[in-house]
């Protein structure tokens, strides 16, 4: 059982991983990028490390498993916006937009 | 907060003396002090802690469906030829004021469908965010301010 549970995890994390990285050439531009990376990105770990838990069951292996999870769903948000917030701020046009760019907020450089 | 440590305490006692360590046992002694903290309120005071710890296991629960159907809409858009994205970049007002709020209100929506948290303006008040699909940034607005961003001010400013 715990076998099965383990091999359908594995696969899904996988295929996620192969979708983001198709997703990172396929997209158009440096915004809709990160969304494939991040979200796909976050997924695809966090299905192969429950597996990983899973797979072991012992109590530090699950803990340690939490733990990475925690960190993950704390930083790649973060790398995600830093760059984004990058992107916006020098002034990367958006693709097929809507938006007129004179009325685009962007980001203030304070810094 | 005391009545949070008051409940780890009890988690820990229910481990150890029990025998198994593992975060089945330690999970099932929380819930367990849970209970108990909770019939005894009428001796104690009530307590926002009891509210909170729905507030935060339901943040949790929506935050992982959330993610899974992110990921699956993004999937969609990478494999379907042609691009259907109509970015465009949103500002959304910030109620959440402390900086535990914001972090998890930025990271909750850059996980979540068709949107990545940007910026916050100096002031704390308004967010930068980028949408995929914003034919109509004001309904996105919306479901922003009263999907994520009312679950996190439940769970961590709890009033």
């Amino acid at each position: 059982m715990s076998d099965a549970i383990t091999s359908v995890l594995i696969l899904l994390g996988g295929v996620f991983g192969v979708l983001g990285a198709v997703g990172l050439l396929r997209m158009p531009d440096v915004l809709i990028r990160m969304h494939a990376s991040t979200k796909i990105g976050t997924l695809a770990c966090g299905l192969i490390v429950i597996a990983a838990a899973v797979h072991f069951g012992s109590a530090d292996i699950t803990i340690r498993a939490v733990a990475i999870l925690l960190f993950l769903l704390l930083t790649a948000p973060i790398a995600a916006h830093m760059i984004g917030r990058a992107a916006v701020s020098t002034g990367v046009a958006l693709w097929n937009t809507r938006q007129p760019p004179s009325t685009t907020p962007r980001p203030k450089e304070t810094r | 907060m005391s009545t949070f440590g008051n409940n780890i305490l009890l988690a820990l006692a229910w481990v150890f003396l029990t025998g198994s360590v593992t975060l089945g046992g330690l999970l099932s002694g929380f819930v367990i002090g849970y209970g108990a903290l909770w019939l005894i309120q009428p001796l104690t005071g009530s307590s926002q802690y009891f509210r909170r710890v729905i507030a935060w296991i339901k943040l949790v629960v929506l935050f992982l469906y959330e993610l899974a159907l992110s990921s699956l809409e993004v999937a969609r858009d990478i494999l379907t030829p042609g691009q259907t994205a109509r970015p465009a970049i949103i500002e959304v007002p910030l109620d959440v004021q402390t900086d535990a709020g914001i972090l998890l209100v930025t990271n909750l929506i850059s996980l979540t469908p068709g949107t990545l948290s940007l910026d916050v303006s100096d002031d704390r008040k308004t967010l930068l965010v980028h949408a995929m699909f914003a034919d109509d940034p004001e309904a996105l607005r919306a479901t922003l301010k009263s999907g994520m961003e009312r679950w996190v001010i439940d769970a961590v400013e709890g009033t």
